[in-house]
Order: C-alpha cells, then sequence, then structure tokens
C-alpha cells in the first residue's frame, strides 16, 4: 500500500464522483442517462459515425466538440480499410471503459498509477458472420483482456483494483450480460 | 432484548405469532445447521453448556435451545399472536393484533431479515415444463422430481442446496453471481473463532467504510457439518456440480448466463485473501502462531475454461429451478413511514429514524458485523435497551 500521508494523484477528482453519489440519492431521476451516437454509411462497408451530446442529469448535454469515427474493414475482407471495424470498436470501448475504471478506482484507494496498458483480443471464427455454420456465433467466442501496470502497490492490491474495475464497468457489463436491442425503420 | 429490558425492570411483552423460533420451526430446509459453532451463542446470561462445542445445531437443537431460553429468562412472551399493524399514536404506537390491541411508548422490531424469499422477476420467464422453487419452500430432494436443477444464487443458501441435491443424484448447475468465499477451518480454527477473535465480528457498523455496502453482503459460503467441510466452488465442481456465470435473463425459454464469472471467482479470492490476512496478522500480533496451525492459502477458484453462456430450459435437461436469491424482510404491517425507497428501515445503529421509540434489531450489520448472528444479538440488545431507557426518563431527544 502507499504511504497513508501521500496523496496518489491519478488525475480522476474521486470527490466529485462520490458527491455525485449522495446528490443523486435523493434525486434518482437524475441518474437515468441516455447516450447516443449516429452513423451514416458512405460507402461499402466504410461508415462515419459522430458523438456530440447525451442526455443526462434531466436534460439534454452537448458536448465542447463533435467526435468522429470512421469504421470499415481490412482489405482481406474486400475492402479498404478506412477505419477501424465495429468489433475492434467494441474492444476499444471495453478497453477504455475498465482502464477509466482502474484509474478511478486507484485514486479512491490512494494508489498512484505510473503505466496501465492493457492489450485485448477477441476471437471470432468468421464462419459465423459469413453463414457457412450456424452452430457458430457471429461475435466474439471469448475477449482475453491483459493488463500491465505499473503502480505504487502490492501485486495482490493490483489485482483488486483491476476486478473492482470490472465489477464497476459499463462495458463490460454489456458485453458479458444480455441486453435488449430494439432496431426500427422510419 | 427482553433479558435486557427485564434487567432494567421495563414492562414489555413479546409477540410471538407461532412458537418461539417459529421461522427455524416452519421456514427453513430440514438439513440446515446453524453457520456458527455451538459455543458461539452467547445470549445475554445464557450460553452452550453442552459437550460439542465445536459442532453445529441442527434446527431441533436450535428450537430446543431457543425454547429453553425464552423459559430460563421467563420472557413474558405472547405465542400464537399475529401483528396486523403498528401505527404512531399521541406518545408512542398502536399494535394492532389478532389477540386484540397494545398500547405502547416503545416498539422494538424484530421480525427478523429473511420473512420472504427474494425471486427475480425471471421466474416470470420460466418455460412451464420447469418446476420452480424459491429457498423458503426448499425443504429436501425428495421433493423434487428426477433430472436436473438449476440452483441459482451461490451463497450459504444455493452452496447448501447444489450440494445435496447433486448427492441425491440430480445433475446440479449453479449460477453464481457475486459471493463470499471461505474455508469452515483456517489453519486449524474455525473461521467463525477468527472472526470472532480477531475482532471482524465486533467492527461497528459508525466505523467501517461504506455501511449501505457492508448491509447488503451476501453470506458466507458456509456449512455446519458433523466433519466441518468446507463448501466453495471448488468443493461443489469437485463432485460435479456445473458452474455457470450469474443468471441475465431467460430469453425463448433460453438461460442465458453473464460472462462475469472468472471476475466474480476473482473478486471473491482476492476477499478470502484479505480476510486471512487480517487473521494471519492478528495471529502474530497477539503470539498466537504457536497456538494455531501455519498459515497457508487456498488453491484459486477452478473456472473452466470457457463456463456456459447459456442453457436451453426447454430440452428437458433442466426439471427444476431454486431460487436462492436471498431473502427480504416483511414490513408490510408496519404502517409508520420509516421505510426508505428500497423498503429497508431508516436506522442509526437500529435507533429507527423519524419514530421516535422505535428500535429495530436483528438485521445484518445493524450495529456490529455480528448483528444478526445470535452471538451479536447480545451487544445490540444492552445498547439499544440503555437509549430505550433513556427515552422512556424523556431525557433522549426526539
Amino acid at each position: 500500500m502507499t504511504d497513508n500521508k501521500k496523496k496518489a494523484d491519478n488525475g480522476v477528482n474521486v470527490q466529485a464522483l462520490l458527491d455525485a453519489r449522495v446528490a443523486l440519492e435523493n434525486s434518482p431521476e437524475a441518474a437515468k442517462f441516455e447516450w447516443s451516437a449516429s452513423c451514416e454509411w458512405k460507402d461499402g462497408t466504410y461508415s462515419h459515425s459522430t458523438v456530440e451530446g447525451y442526455f443526462g442529469l434531466g436534460e439534454q448535454q452537448k458536448r465542447m466538440t463533435t467526435f468522429n469515427f470512421d469504421a470499415d474493414h481490412p482489405a482481406a475482407f474486400a475492402a479498404e480499410d478506412r477505419g477501424a471495424t465495429p468489433v475492434e470498436y467494441v474492444l476499444v470501448g471495453l478497453a477504455s471503459c475498465l482502464t477509466a475504471g482502474v484509474a478511478a478506482v486507484a485514486q479512491h484507494r490512494n494508489i498512484q498509477l505510473r503505466s496501465v496498458i492493457a492489450t485485448l483480443e477477441g476471437g471470432m471464427d468468421i464462419q459465423g458472420i459469413l453463414g457457412m455454420d450456424s452452430d457458430i456465433r457471429n461475435g466474439f467466442d471469448g475477449i482475453k483482456v491483459s493488463y500491465k501496470i505499473d503502480a505504487d502497490a502490492a501485486q495482490k492490491d493490483i489485482e483488486a483494483l483491476v476486478a473492482q474495475s470490472q465489477k464497476r464497468s459499463a462495458v463490460y457489463d454489456i458485453v458479458t450480460n444480455p441486453t435488449n436491442v430494439t432496431v426500427t425503420v422510419n | 432484548m427482553s433479558w435486557c429490558l427485564s434487567e432494567r425492570s421495563i414492562d414489555h411483552v413479546v409477540l410471538e405469532r407461532g412458537e418461539v423460533a417459529n421461522s427455524w420451526r416452519t421456514e427453513r430446509w430440514d438439513s440446515l445447521r446453524l453457520l456458527t459453532p455451538n459455543w458461539q451463542s452467547r445470549l445475554p446470561s445464557f450460553g452452550y453448556e453442552g459437550d460439542d462445542p465445536d459442532g453445529y445445531r441442527n434446527m431441533p437443537e436450535l428450537i430446543a435451545f431457543l425454547d429453553r431460553y425464552a423459559e430460563v429468562i421467563s420472557a413474558p412472551i405472547e405465542t400464537h399472536t399475529i401483528v396486523s399493524s403498528v401505527r404512531a399514536d399521541d406518545d408512542g404506537y398502536v399494535v394492532v393484533t389478532d389477540q386484540g390491541e397494545w398500547r405502547c411508548r416503545t416498539v422494538v422490531v424484530a421480525s427478523g431479515a429473511c420473512n420472504i424469499a427474494r425471486v427475480p422477476a425471471l421466474n416470470d420467464a420460466v418455460p412451464s415444463g420447469v418446476a420452480t422453487l424459491d429457498s423458503m419452500q426448499y425443504r429436501n430432494p425428495d421433493q423434487l422430481g428426477p433430472g436436473g436443477v438449476m440452483i441459482v444464487g451461490a451463497s450459504a443458501t444455493g452452496t447448501q442446496f447444489a450440494d445435496e441435491i447433486h448427492r441425491s443424484g440430480r445433475p446440479v448447475t449453479l449460477s453464481t453471481g457475486e459471493h463470499i468465499r471461505a474455508p469452515r477451518l483456517y489453519r486449524g480454527r474455525d473461521v467463525e473463532w477468527w472472526m470472532d477473535i480477531a475482532g471482524v465480528h465486533n467492527e461497528r457498523y459508525d466505523e467501517v467504510e461504506d455501511i449501505a455496502r457492508a448491509r447488503k453482503l451476501p453470506s458466507f459460503q458456509l456449512t455446519g457439518t458433523p466433519v466441518r467441510k468446507t463448501l466453495d466452488l471448488n468443493a461443489l465442481t469437485a463432485i460435479g456440480v456445473k458452474v455457470s456465470g450469474r443468471l441475465a435473463g431467460i430469453n425463448d425459454g433460453k438461460a442465458q448466463f453473464s460472462g462475469s464469472l472468472r471476475n466474480v471467482c476473482a473478486l471473491s479470492d482476492l476477499k478470502m485473501g484479505r480476510l486471512l490476512d487480517t487473521f494471519d496478522e492478528w495471529a502474530s500480533t497477539n503470539g498466537m502462531d504457536g497456538e494455531v496451525d501455519a498459515p497457508h492459502r487456498f488453491e484459486p477458484t477452478e473456472v473452466e475454461n470457457s463456463p456456459p453462456l447459456g442453457l436451453d430450459l426447454t430440452s428437458g435437461e433442466i426439471k427444476t429451478i431454486i431460487w436462492a436469491t436471498g431473502y427480504r424482510p416483511d414490513y408490510s404491517w408496519l404502517d409508520v413511514p420509516v421505510l426508505d425507497r428500497k423498503d429497508n428501515v431508516r436506522h442509526d445503529g437500529g435507533i429507527v429514524e423519524g419514530a421516535p421509540g422505535m428500535y429495530l434489531m436483528g438485521i445484518q450489520f445493524l450495529r456490529r458485523r455480528k448483528s444478526a448472528l445470535l452471538d451479536g444479538v447480545g451487544d445490540d440488545a444492552r445498547d439499544l435497551s440503555a437509549h430505550l431507557a433513556t427515552y422512556l426518563d424523556g431525557a433522549a431527544a426526539p
């Protein structure tokens, strides 16, 4: 464990998060968020997505910048490789969610992080998406996340950080548990 | 509490809907034994006197124990008295029962934390060919038809069901979310002995970091058996129980399990490691290393490479689902606005908020980690009876 007198600084405002918890306890309605993204087809398997606002704390919120995401498929799929594949975005989402969690939990536990690197692998048998074998699922058959963490803490405390981060991660929950998806055409 | 009130010469009555130890008599499964050893049921002025202090009481023994305590302390118990309503009036409370009304200045709610089995809404999606039972309806494996059984929940209740049902020849799948692994014995001593002597059981509600979380923790995966066996997931896997992730959904008759099994097991192993560290630290600080066996660690929980993510409930493989998903208290008779949005009584260490003269007892971590144990209720009763006496004297702030 870290020296108690030294305050870890991972750039996470834990107090703000704890204050938010108290505030939302009294007005749970404000805790209902709606995240959004929009996507426009360009050409072939190439599409362009943007993220610019979300609903939360009782009102529509605007981001300071519009975030842009290009998605495509690599040449092996006879595509032009103009962006990461959608499944790679899932890996990116999982990695960044878990990593943000590691930082937040470390801050809360007063553990100074020096470096956190995650590598992810999502296994997939593409006979599924190619419709060759209906017994093979379309999605990942498993995801492996491997963390390399340099921090001011014992190995078991680092393991506990990573375990706790999974417990509190939205994307981890989304990929490990079923979610109802409703798609409509207007 | 009755003993403490009598000590203070406070006139009181104990209302019991059935016989003394009613829940233990009528609402528990046949093989259940207490999770704490016999010596560890230290009630005010009363304790274990038999020749098996390290054993675990079965239900008839526990009922006899509580019966005898009631008799020894001459508790003023009104049996077969069902309370239908408690409401506030000018200077106290009106308690309506099927045996008439009581008026009192103070009320102690000691009706327990485990009155109703929690059953998730998923129960409605179980296909019709599969029988369902909750943990209060289950008595023994003979109750079940032949065939596979899915048990949902892997705390003390679920793991005990899994063990005896699998051994009865009905293959068990155990759906496992967050759970707390614990060895029955560590360094040759009962884990409850360690919890007691190392001060873990005595941790106070106003000293722990997150009391709301501490009050929601599931029970240790423990069982009380004559051979003092450990009943963790490894023990269940070893006899052939199939462990799956948390039941996350039932869709078109198919059960869907969470892919988080590996992490909930890792969390549990880490948590157990920290608890054992606490014990080791206590032993070395207190010069007890020579009195107990050498420190050691347990194998991590084994999780198969690809735990199942789904199970077709219409295939005939599973004939019964048992919900071992916890219990909740029943406050349907409590007509005083003291419940929070999760229907728990708002209280500060058993002193009910917004209802002067009302007290709560016998729920998890009420005042101490041991509050829900027979061994913990005495200290809580001493504290709360002191508060109650002061309140009656008119000295306590409303």
